[in-house]
């Protein structure tokens, strides 16, 4: 008997704890997976470090979690459309760390990747480069750059079957692939679970072996 | 002179003007604000849009009844999908970029200093916390054009230095404002299409950065 990884949205999470580094897919609305980020939420585990494009928009998502203190630490790209972000940071109550947004993408991919680090040429001769060790390839500077892995990923998929395979629906896909094989658990809540050997294996974007966890989005 | 609610319009139609003549697949991302308008006056279906966040064959704004919530472009608009368009993870997306699969990207900007250094990432100040994709675009897209407004509350955003942070060490090829359109060009910027409601002196007089001009001007779409 294989055991199942179909669970709820609140018996997944419950393997997060305080203080742990949790990976969040989506860009704005799109791809992100609200009822886990929901039940994260209703867990009420505290010090977390969000590794996450963006933070949404105030009051919903991943805003919700900032509002209930249970952020320490942000790592992502572009926390403009979440102003309540951007005044946490400015009053000290939360660090971020912004990453150009293919820098952030490639970081998750080679953590997936099992690659340590790699140069890029995003940021060097910037602010957000001037810490970084360089290195001149073809006359150009490059900025050294580490991958980004976590202990949890909230991922979002459109169909998963039950050995947790997934197939993504339009620019929901983003990030969540890729985070899917950063961390050591990884979630991933979708709206349809189909029947073993009913998804074409041609069309399967994430295999089943970095998924843990899969939780069917409920439709009320 | 141009009223302001036609300035964005003008900037975007004459920046899609840039390449409605390419013959071959020609790869396109567009920016948030004046640049996405860009989509709407391409007509050239050699070009193909792709958004960072990705998809490659990114179509037009999608009307309510069209609108798809899991489908938007990188400044989250609702968009259309284009027959034979593909959906990338991002990764893959920013990989086209920084192997310089994209043609040209265009984007806004806050200033755009003489030696073609783009400040487009932050204002200082606190009230902005984000990069976004703008600093892998300008290093690995292989043709960056700056599409804003030739002023901010009548300051300049040509200007010799910048004063914001830049958002890395490329340079605005071309840089598309509702005054004029300049090419950067062995170390300078050259005038060399101007709009029908200007003049070269109207140009000097509020353009901070030193810049030729071209032996022939040509006019701008209006």
């Amino acid at each position: 008997m294989r055991k199942s990884k179909i669970m709820s949205a609140a018996q997944a999470v419950a393997n997060i704890r305080d203080n742990q580094t949790v990976m969040v897919g989506g860009f704005g609305r799109s791809g992100t997976p609200f009822a886990l980020v929901q039940a994260l939420v209703e867990s009420g585990r505290m010090g977390l470090t969000i590794i996450s494009n963006d933070l949404g928009s105030p009051r919903e998502g991943l805003g919700l979690l900032l509002n209930g203190g249970q952020v320490s630490s942000l790592i992502g790209s572009f926390y403009n459309w979440n102003p309540e972000a951007i005044k946490a940071y400015n009053e000290g109550a939360i660090q971020v760390k912004l990453m150009p947004q293919g820098t952030f993408s490639e970081s998750i991919r080679s953590a997936g990747a099992g690659i340590p680090a790699y140069y890029t040429l995003a940021s060097a001769g910037t602010e957000l480069g001037k810490d970084k060790e360089t290195r001149i390839f073809n006359q150009r500077t490059y900025v050294l750059e580490e991958a980004l892995r976590a202990d949890v990923a909230l991922i979002e998929a459109r169909v998963a079957d039950p050995l947790g395979n997934l197939v993504y629906c339009k620019t929901a896909r983003n990030f969540n692939p890729l985070m899917a094989a950063a961390a050591s658990y990884t979630i991933a809540q979708v709206q349809e679970i189909v029947e073993l050997g009913a998804l074409d294996p041609e069309v399967i974007v994430t295999p089943h072996v970095y998924v843990n966890a899969i939780v069917k989005e409920e439709h009320a | 002179m141009t009223q302001p609610a036609e300035v964005p319009a003008r900037i975007a139609r004459n920046a899609a003007a840039l390449f409605n003549e390419v013959s071959d697949t020609f790869v396109m991302n567009l920016g948030v604000g004046i640049p996405t308008l860009v989509a709407d006056y391409v007509t050239n279906e050699n070009i193909f849009v792709m958004t960072e966040n990705g998809m490659i064959g990114t179509g037009k704004s999608a009307t309510p009844e069209e609108a798809h919530p899991q489908l938007i472009n990188a400044s989250r608009q609702l968009v259309r999908e284009t027959p034979g368009c593909v959906y990338l993870d991002s990764a893959e997306a920013f990989g086209l970029i920084r192997s310089g699969r994209v043609d040209a990207t265009v984007l806004g900007a806050f200033q755009v200093d003489q030696h073609g250094n783009i400040a487009n990432w932050i204002i200082p100040g606190g009230k902005q916390l984000g990069v976004g994709g703008a600093m892998d675009l300008v290093a690995g897209a292989k043709q960056v054009v700056i599409a804003m407004t030739h002023a901010n509350n009548g300051k300049s955003k040509l200007v010799r230095e910048c004063s914001l942070p830049v958002t890395g060490f490329t340079e605005a090829d071309i840089v598309v404002t509702e005054m004029g359109v300049f090419f950067y060009e062995d170390g300078h910027y050259i005038l060399r299409k101007i709009a029908a409601d200007a003049t070269i002196e109207q140009i000097r007089q509020t353009t901070e950065l030193e810049f030729l001009c071209a032996a022939k001007l040509e006019t701008m779409l209006p």
